[in-house]
């Protein structure tokens, strides 16, 4: 990136407000920052609309803190709870259409190669399990056949949520939610084998109760991403509002779920990308 | 809504205004300026906008980011010209330092949105603003809903090609524009107290 765009211009420094004099002094950009330095640096989101509780939000926090350069990051975003979220990020973020957002992502990477032949831009897909299980699997699904260099975080609350409480493909079976009242007929589809099925160089599963592992998930995949292929991700967030149950609940239920394995923590790597993250352990670095 | 004749003027018009260019104005071609939808040139909307600015009680600039940031030396240029041409107004600055609907809500005191721009121009009284350095299609939103909401006379510097929805706007606006316009504002300044000291 160009750090003069995380200078002020001259001039104009006394009338800054607070917060962007802040990420100027004090925020990642530039510092390959992680989950523990959290607390420590002006994040890129603090204030958000998303509901007491929310996992998402827990989630796209540690996400943020786990970029590898959250300066050339562009997030791709879809419709659902984390488009309310995206808009108070500090780092560049798209909002596609509905379902269109690995479309996008993969115009936007392949433009920015030819913008940028010599600098290295992370192109990352964040959405919600409607709209990359359901309603943009076409888009998701032929981004990894074609192997594009980008990576796919699905926030998995198990619902639409903000439209009322509808079953997603990523619901449980027998989940009965608002607007459906006799549960799910169908089991959760299985998005991280279909994505390893699909050619993904790597997949995984994750929770925020895991804030480590998932901050080395996140960097490890989008590292895979910029040299392999397709890399996904699925948090599991649980949605204190839809599945009724505290705010102050929403990580003893991620924990709970892993525990008796109703949500399962996976990882898949292709060949080659196994022998690109012993790499990295050995000590390649990034 | 007439069609003939329809002119950009301060509001508060309607909840939704139409879109000038919905109404018949045109962008002025290179060379030229709108001044409340009619093209006239640049020297004529340069000589409006001084005295709009001159005769304001709280005239405001809102640099938006690509003036506010040093992403480039066109830019750094650019800042500089638009400080110097607020300190000549006498103008409050307040910027719009990226586009973010900012949750629960803006600082209004500091800050201004595109996204609720009148809260700004409420909270600060402002009757005239110049628009300098925002991406125009952030810029037409804007300066449509302070139309539609305010009494505010919205000046629109644009480097492309200038902005119907603005009440003035000059096109291809670049440092060299601003410093003549500053000289424009200094003259017109200079003029002024010398005819009042005149009268006295």
């Amino acid at each position: 990136m160009n750090k003069g765009i995380i200078e002020i211009s001259p001039g104009f420094e006394d009338v800054m407000p607070r917060e962007y004099i802040d990420l100027v002094n004090d925020g990642p950009y530039g510092r390959k920052l992680g989950i523990d330095d959290l607390g420590t640096f002006k994040e890129a989101i603090e204030e958000h609309p998303l509901c007491a509780g929310c996992a998402l939000a827990l989630a796209l926090r540690l996400v943020l803190a786990s970029l590898p350069a959250i300066e050339d990051t562009i997030i791709v975003g879809s419709t659902g709870c984390s488009s309310l979220a995206f808009s108070q990020v500090a780092i560049h973020n798209i909002h596609s259409l509905f379902g269109n957002q690995n479309a996008v992502a993969t115009g936007l990477k392949r433009a920015l190669q030819i913008r940028f032949p010599n600098k290295t831009k992370d192109v990352v897909v964040m959405a919600g399990d409607g709209a990359i299980g359901d309603i943009g699997l076409e888009t998701v699904m032929h981004s990894w056949f074609r192997g594009e260099n980008i990576t796919t975080i699905m926030f998995d609350n198990e619902i639409y949520a903000n439209t009322g409480g509808q079953e997603s493909c990523m619901s449980p079976k027998r989940a009965v939610l608002y607007m459906a009242p006799t549960g799910k007929k169908f089991p959760k589809a299985a998005m991280p084998e279909v994505a390893h099925a699909a050619g993904c160089a790597y997949a995984a599963t994750i929770t925020p109760a895991s804030p480590k592992r998932l901050g080395k998930i996140v960097n490890q995949a989008i590292l895979i991403a910029r040299e392999i292929g397709s890399t996904y991700i699925q948090i599991y967030c649980p949605c204190p509002t839809n599945f009724k149950f505290k705010p102050s609940e929403s990580l003893k239920m991620a924990k709970d779920r892993v525990k008796d394995e109703t949500y399962l923590i996976k990882e898949y790597f292709s060949p080659e990308a196994r022998e690109f993250v012993e790499g990295l352990e050995k000590g390649g670095g990034n | 809504m007439n069609r003939v004749n329809y002119q950009v003027m301060p509001g508060p018009e309607c909840y939704l205004p139409p879109a000038a260019a919905s109404m018949g104005v045109v962008l002025p071609d290179e060379g030229r300026a709108l001044v409340e939808g009619h093209i006239v040139t640049q020297e004529e909307a340069m000589s409006t906008i001084a005295e709009k600015l001159l005769g304001a009680k709280h005239p405001t600039f809102f640099p938006g980011p690509l003036i506010l940031w040093a992403w480039s030396e066109k830019a750094v240029e650019k800042a500089r010209a638009i400080k110097e041409m607020a300190d000549a107004v006498g103008a409050k600055i307040i910027p719009m330092p990226d586009y973010r609907p900012k949750y629960p809500m803006i600082d209004p005191e500091e800050e201004i949105n595109p996204n609720h721009p009148n809260l700004t121009i409420w909270h600060n009284k402002i009757d005239v603003c110049v628009f300098a350095g925002v991406h125009c299609h952030y810029a037409n939103i804007a300066l449509k809903i302070i139309r539609g909401g305010t009494d505010c006379y919205t000046i629109a510097l644009c480097g492309e090609y200038g902005h119907e929805d603005a009440m003035i706007t000059l096109r291809d606006v670049r440092a060299q524009d601003i410093k003549r316009l500053t000289e424009v504002i200094k003259k017109k300044q200079a003029y002024s107290i010398e005819t009042s000291l005149m009268n006295v």
